[in-house]
C-alpha cells in the first residue's frame, strides 16, 4: 500500500516537472486563436488553416525564417505574448490604442469593418433609436465588443462570448437580437448554412480599422523584419495570390 | 438510442483525460496536503502562518477563479524565476498541467486540513511509547504516524478525489481536451448541446460509480489486519 | 504588479459582486425549499416515494456543475418545442438558466444533508412526541425538522460556501457576476493577475462574512437550553 503510494507520489512529481519540449533557439513561434474562420481556424484533419495562417507561412518564408504555430484563446492571447508563450501575434487582432499600450504593432496587413448582422425577418437598423433595449453579441475583447459598450453602452444589453463562434449561435439560438463583427467574417458566416437566414442590418459602422502582427514591445527587431516583408508579399503578388483564395475582393 | 453523429470516441478520449487530470490533479493535491498539513501543527509560527494562510485563501476562493489564475500566471511565473536563475530557453505548460497544477493547488488545501484531522487522530500514547523506546522525531513520523495517516484519511481522501474528478470539467474552460470539452466542440459541430452535454453527463456518472468502487477496494486493502471499530 | 488597475477596478467588481451574491441567496432559497421534500421522500417508507428523489440527488451529485449549467442554457435552446413555449422567455435570460442549475444542485446536496440530520434526530424524542400523541405530520413539524436544522446547520453552511464557490461558473454563460466582470476587465486591460487577484479578495470578504454569519446563528440556536 505504502509503496504503491509513493510510486504515484514519485509519477505525479516527473509528470508535473517535465513538460512539453521547448521549440530551437531561433524557430519563430506565432500565436493565433485558431477559431476565427475564415482567418485562422482548425480545420478537419486537426491543422491550422486560413488567411492570417497563409500570410504567416508566406511571411517567414520570405524572412527566412523557421516558424511554428502556437493556439491561444483569444481572452488570453495577449497575455500569452507578454508571458513569452509566442514571439508575434497574427489572428486578426486589430490596432488600438488600449493594446498599443501593452505591445507594439506592425504595419496594417489588411483592413477591416465592424458591421451588425441579425435575422433576415428582423427589420433592425444600426441606429440608437432601433437597437434600444435589444440584446447585441459580440466577442469578448474585441473592438466589437469595445464599440458597442462605447456607443451603445447605455441602450443596448451586451452579451460577450468566449469565440465568434458562440456569438453566432447565440443569434441562431434567438439569445440575442444582433451580432456586431468584423465584417469579412460575419461575410463568411452569413454565406454558409449556417448563416443563411442572417443578413447585414445596414452599412458598415466603423471602418478604418487596421489588422496587424502584434510583438513585444521594445521588440523593434522583429516588427521591422515583418514590415519589410509584409511590403516584399504584397510588391511580388504573393498576398494577392492568398487574398484571392479567400475574397473576391482586395482586403489589404 | 441517442445519435452522436460520430463523436462517440471524442467523448471516450476526453473522458481518458478527465481521468488523467483528476489522478494527476489529486497526486498534487496529496503531495501538498502531506507538505502543509505538518507545517500547519509546527510549533514555529512562521510556518503555521503559511500554511493557515494557504488553506484559508484557497478554500475561500472558486476553483474556477484558481485555475484561470494559474492558467494566467504560471507561464509568468516559471519564466520570470527561470530568468532569475539564468535559464534562457523558454519553458513551455501545456493546458493540462496548468489545469492539473491547479486543480492540485486548489485541492491541496483540502487534503491539508484532511491529513491534518487525521494526523491528530492518531493516539498520543503510540508516539508517547516510541519516543520512550528512543525513537526520533523523524523516524516516529515514518514509521508508526505516516502509515496510520493514509488509513484513516482514505475515506475522506476518497470523497475528495470524487469532487476533484467533477470539478475537472473546470479546466475545459483553459482550452483542455477534457470530457467536457469534447463535448463542446461536438456541439459546435452539430448543434445539438442537450444531447452531447447529456452524453456527457452519463459519462461522468459511470467515471464516478466505477471511482467509487475502486475507491471502496482500496479502502478494503488500507484496513487489512486493522480491527474495525476500535475505541 | 499594477496597484492602480486593481483600485480602478473596485467599482465594477462590487457590481459584480453583488450579483454574485444576488445568485447565490436566490438559488439559495429556492434550493433549500426543494430539498426539504426531497430529504422527506427520501427517508419515506414506501419505496417509489425514495425512488425518484434518489435518482434526482445520483445526477446532481454525480455530474459536474459546469454540465448542468450547460445542459439548462445550451440545452434548452437546442429543442424547437422549448423556443416556441411559454418557457423560452425565462430560458432566453442567462440569469434564470443559470438560477435554475445552482437551485437544483444546490437542492441535491442540501437534500442529502438533511436526510443524514432527520435519521440523526434522537429516537427518544421522536418516542416521547408519539406517546403524547402527536401525529405525523405534527411530530415532522414541531419535533423532526426543527431538530434536524440544527444538526444539519454546520454542514449547511459548508454547502453555502460551496454554492458560493460555484456561483463563479455563472461567469461561463455571459453572465457578469464577480468572476464575469473580472474576466470583462482583464480582456481590456491585459493584466489577468492582477484582476484576479482582486475578484479572490472579494470573495474571501463574502466568505468571511457568510461564515461569521452563521457561527452568530449556530450560537443563538444552541443558546436555546440545548
Amino acid at each position: 500500500m505504502k509503496t504503491t503510494m509513493k510510486m504515484m507520489l514519485a509519477a505525479t512529481v516527473a509528470a508535473l516537472t517535465i513538460s512539453g519540449p521547448a521549440a530551437a533557439e531561433d524557430t519563430l513561434r506565432i500565436g493565433t486563436e485558431g477559431a476565427y474562420p475564415p482567418f485562422n481556424q482548425i480545420g478537419p484533419d486537426g491543422e491550422l488553416e486560413g488567411f492570417d495562417i497563409d500570410i504567416a507561412n508566406a511571411l517567414c518564408e520570405e524572412m527566412n525564417r523557421d516558424c511554428e504555430f502556437v493556439t491561444q484563446d483569444w481572452d488570453g492571447i495577449i497575455p500569452g505574448l507578454l508571458a513569452n508563450k509566442y514571439d508575434a501575434i497574427i489572428a486578426s487582432m486589430s490596432i488600438t490604442p488600449e493594446r498599443d499600450k501593452a505591445v507594439d504593432f506592425t504595419g496594417r496587413y489588411y483592413s477591416n469593418k465592424l458591421r451588425f448582422a441579425a435575422k433576415k425577418s428582423s427589420d433592425i437598423k444600426p441606429t440608437k433609436e432601433s437597437l434600444e433595449g435589444k440584446t447585441i453579441g459580440a466577442q469578448r475583447a474585441t473592438i466589437s465588443a469595445q464599440w458597442l459598450e462605447e456607443n451603445m453602452g447605455d441602450i443596448v444589453e451586451i452579451k460577450r462570448y468566449d469565440t465568434q463562434e458562440n456569438a453566432f449561435l447565440e443569434l441562431d439560438s434567438g439569445r440575442i437580437d444582433a451580432v456586431l463583427a468584423d465584417m469579412l467574417v460575419a461575410y463568411e458566416w452569413l454565406n454558409s448554412d449556417a448563416g443563411s437566414a442572417y443578413e447585414f442590418k445596414g452599412e458598415a459602422v466603423y471602418s478604418g480599422d487596421k489588422i496587424a502582427i502584434a510583438v513585444k514591445e521594445g521588440n523593434d527587431e522583429l516588427r521591422k523584419e515583418f514590415n519589410k516583408a509584409i511590403k516584399a508579399i504584397r510588391k511580388d503578388g504573393t498576398y494577392q495570390e492568398i487574398n484571392e483564395k479567400y475574397f473576391p475582393f482586395d482586403i489589404y | 438510442m441517442i445519435d452522436l453523429h460520430g463523436f462517440g470516441d471524442q467523448l471516450l478520449s476526453g473522458t481518458l483525460v478527465t481521468l488523467e487530470l483528476g489522478l494527476v490533479g489529486m497526486g498534487a493535491a496529496v503531495l501538498l496536503g502531506l507538505i502543509f498539513a505538518p507545517m500547519k501543527m509546527s510549533r514555529l509560527w512562521p510556518l503555521r502562518g503559511i500554511a493557515t494562510t494557504y488553506t484559508t485563501t484557497v478554500r475561500g476562493i472558486p476553483e474556477l477563479l484558481v485555475i484561470l489564475l494559474v492558467y494566467f500566471g504560471a507561464s509568468r511565473l516559471v519564466n520570470g524565476m527561470a530568468d532569475l536563475v539564468g535559464y534562457d530557453g523558454r519553458i513551455e505548460i501545456s493546458p493540462f498541467m496548468s489545469g492539473a497544477i491547479a486543480l492540485g493547488f486548489a485541492y491541496g488545501a483540502y487534503a491539508t486540513e484532511i491529513f491534518r484531522g487525521a494526523l491528530r487522530a492518531i493516539p498520543k500514547g503510540q508516539i508517547e511509547a516510541a519516543q520512550a523506546i528512543g525513537m526520533g522525531r523523524w523516524i516516529t513520523f515514518r514509521r508508526i504516524v505516516l502509515p496510520q495517516t493514509w488509513r484513516i484519511a482514505l475515506p475522506a481522501l476518497g470523497n475528495l478525489f470524487l469532487t476533484l474528478l467533477k470539478d475537472t470539467a473546470l479546466v475545459s474552460v483553459i482550452g483542455v481536451e477534457d470530457l467536457t470539452r469534447e463535448a463542446a466542440i461536438a456541439t459546435g459541430y452539430t448543434k445539438e448541446p442537450f444531447t452531447f452535454y447529456f452524453a456527457a453527463a452519463v459519462m461522468y456518472l459511470g467515471l464516478t460509480v466505477f471511482c467509487v468502487i475502486a475507491i471502496h477496494y482500496l479502502e478494503k486493502i488500507a484496513g487489512r489486519g486493522y480491527a474495525r471499530g476500535e475505541a | 504588479m499594477n496597484w492602480q488597475v486593481m483600485w480602478d477596478s473596485l467599482p465594477e467588481l462590487a457590481e459584480g459582486a453583488l450579483l454574485t451574491i444576488e445568485l447565490v441567496a436566490i438559488s439559495g432559497v429556492l434550493g433549500l425549499a426543494l430539498a426539504v421534500p426531497l430529504a422527506l421522500a427520501r427517508v419515506a417508507r414506501p419505496l417509489w416515494l425514495r425512488a425518484g428523489p434518489f435518482v434526482y440527488i445520483f445526477f446532481f451529485r454525480g455530474t459536474p456543475l459546469l454540465i448542468q449549467i450547460f445542459l439548462v442554457y445550451y440545452g434548452a435552446s437546442q429543442f424547437e418545442a422549448v423556443r416556441e413555449s411559454f418557457l423560452w422567455p425565462i430560458l432566453r435570460e442567462a440569469y434564470w438558466c443559470a438560477i435554475i442549475a445552482f437551485t437544483m444542485n444546490t437542492a441535491a446536496y442540501t437534500a442529502e444533508i438533511l436526510r443524514g440530520a432527520i435519521q440523526a434526530v434522537p429516537e427518544g424524542e421522536i418516542e416521547a412526541a408519539k406517546a403524547i400523541g402527536m401525529g405525523r405530520w405534527m411530530r415532522l413539524r414541531r419535533v423532526v425538522l426543527p431538530r434536524a436544522f440544527r444538526i444539519a446547520l454546520p454542514s449547511y453552511s459548508n454547502e453555502v460556501i460551496l454554492m458560493l464557490k460555484g456561483s463563479a461558473l455563472a461567469s461561463t454563460i455571459t453572465l457578469l457576476d464577480l468572476t464575469g466582470v473580472a474576466r470583462t476587465l482583464i480582456a481590456k486591460t491585459y493584466m489577468p493577475i492582477e484582476l484576479f487577484l482582486a475578484a479572490g479578495l472579494f470573495y474571501l470578504v463574502i466568505t468571511a462574512i457568510a461564515l461569521q454569519g452563521f457561527r452568530f446563528v449556530e450560537k443563538r440556536m444552541h443558546g436555546v437550553g440545548e
